[in-house]
């Protein structure tokens, strides 16, 4: 039997973040943005049917970046927890803060326990009835939660689009200003993305039960339009 | 409670019936009560009449609001007729706690689906779910605490509302116009057979649902007719290409008035109450 080289923990965690981080950075970015209507989430995103923005509850939506695979599967798992907790207690008790903090464990129980850590960055955003009343939880593939107050930006490029965003946000935003504020940071000065490139889904402040809105292209088209 | 992951080759799935199974809960309407029997069974709380009707943009479904247990009323406002999902709803008859709890469920599981899947099930696959889940029920309708329900909506496919009814043994059948079901159903049924024509408009469902309800209490002590003192009125909801609309108790009450206008015109119902009495008079004796 070969005895197994001593590596320092410190490098074990370099090596696994730099991992993960190289994953995320081969996909696009995704951003969410509160404003007047709710929170809007829009993501650079080709496909029409392999989705990053989806429902998870009522007041709840989730989005992930990076191997599909990885954040669709903690997607569902997501949904079943929540669908099974509204069942065997009640529709209210289920909340974004509750669900943000069982991600992050998991991600960071496999972060440290497992060889390969998940190549995802997730977002957890709830709306509340009322403008204002809104929850953005950013959680990175290490099981680290960031509490955002206006907004977030996921993916490899998060910086310099959380720069190009902090400058056109304002705290009144439309939902159709919000999306061309959130498409012009994630194009960045050299690119104009267009419907086709992009998905986008709103949480709408409402009274009904479901707030989670998809917007397809056609309506994606008629806010950048619009705004 | 903690996030539910599976092996790959072990994934319940879109079928939330399933997930609640593996995660230790017993949904109540799919298992049988064990040790229930059939001797010295209490009084369970039953519901009784609904109906659905097709009509030009879809469908009508409507519900008295009676609860029974026995002789006696349980509950006067109970509700009967819910949605299902965006395009369709289920209505219920039989005991109201399994089928409550049915209700709950199916809600879940298309919701569970949609969610999971990123799509609604079709109309057809909606019927299909319903049907299994009654099925699943049969021992406990064995039991005495038979569920029926019916279920109807829009499809979206076929640009039309369809309707389904079932039997305790899950067998699930389509009807091409209306359906009731329930301890008033035979009345309910016989007048809206009598009404009913092909292309009906949304308003002349809603009065064939009404008069049917009113027909079914007038006949059936275990269906509620409309309560003018307390304001409770029927549950009626209208599916089509929209979705599922509950209507106003506001319109309901209206077209209620409208009912008995229309029959005291016709003197449908006659002022003179019958004499049953034995009493001979005063001269009699």
């Amino acid at each position: 039997m070969s005895m197994p080289f001593y590596v320092a923990p410190e490098q074990v965690m370099k090596d696994r973040a730099d991992y993960a981080r190289k994953g995320i950075a081969r996909g696009r970015s995704l951003a969410a943005v509160a404003c007047t209507d709710g929170i809007l989430i829009c993501a650079e995103n080709p496909s029409s049917t392999l989705r990053k923005i989806s429902e998870i509850y009522d007041r709840i939506a989730f989005a992930g970046v990076g191997k599909y695979n990885e954040f669709d599967q903690l997607r569902i798992a997501g949904v079943r927890h929540a669908d099974l907790k509204g069942y065997s207690f009640s529709r209210e008790d289920v909340d974004a803060r509750s669900l943000a903090n069982q991600y992050a464990q998991i991600l960071g129980q496999i972060f440290t326990h497992e060889m390969k850590p998940l190549e995802v960055e997730i977002l957890v955003a709830e709306v509340g009835e009322e403008p204002g009343a809104h929850q953005l939880f950013h959680i990175l593939y290490d099981g680290t939660v960031m509490d955002e107050a206006h907004f977030t930006v996921l993916g490899g490029e998060a910086e310099a689009i959380a720069e190009r965003l902090e400058q056109g946000w304002r705290d009144d935003l439309s939902a159709a200003e919000a999306m061309g504020v959130v498409v012009r940071a994630l194009g960045g000065d050299d690119r104009q993305l267009g419907p086709d490139e992009l998905e986008a889904a709103l949480l709408v402040y409402t009274d009904e039960r479901r707030a989670f809105r998809r917007l397809e292209r056609p309506a994606i088209a008629e806010l950048l339009g619009g705004g | 409670m903690t996030i539910p992951f599976f092996r790959a080759e072990d994934d319940p799935g879109p079928d939330f019936i399933e997930l609640a199974r593996r995660s230790g809960l017993r949904p109540l309407a799919l298992d049988g009560l064990e040790h229930a029997t059939v001797q010295g069974r209490p009084e369970i709380t039953h519901g009784t009449t609904v109906v659905a009707i097709r009509h030009a943009d879809g469908v009508v479904m409507a519900g008295d609001r009676r609860a029974t247990a026995g002789n006696l009323i349980a509950h006067r406002a109970i509700e009967k007729v819910f949605p299902a999902d965006h395009h369709s709803g289920v209505a219920i008859a039989g005991a109201a706690g399994p089928a409550m709890e049915m209700v709950k469920l199916f809600q879940l599981q298309l919701e569970h689906y949609e969610k999971v899947e990123g799509h609604a099930i079709s109309l057809e696959g909606k019927a299909n779910q319903l049907g299994q889940m009654v099925r699943s029920h049969l021992p406990a309708a064995m039991q005495g605490m038979a569920v029926v329900p019916l279920f109807a909506g829009y499809d979206l496919r076929r640009r039309a509302g369809r309707l389904f009814q079932y039997d305790v043994t899950g067998g699930r059948y389509e009807e091409s116009n209306f359906a009731a079901t329930g301890s008033g159903s035979l009345h309910a049924s016989t007048v809206i057979k009598l009404g009913f024509r092909e292309g009906l408009a949304r308003g002349e469902a809603v009065d064939l649902a009404i008069s049917a309800l009113f027909e079914a209490a007038d006949e059936d002590s275990a269906t509620g007719g409309p309560d003018a003192v307390r304001g409770i009125y029927p549950v009626i909801a209208v599916i089509t290409a929209d979705g599922f609309a509950r209507l106003g108790d506001d319109e309901i009450a209206e077209r209620f008035a409208g009912l008995l206008e229309s029959m005291a015109e016709r003197n449908a119902v006659r002022r003179r109450v019958p004499e049953t009495s034995t009493d001979l008079g005063e001269d009699g004796a």
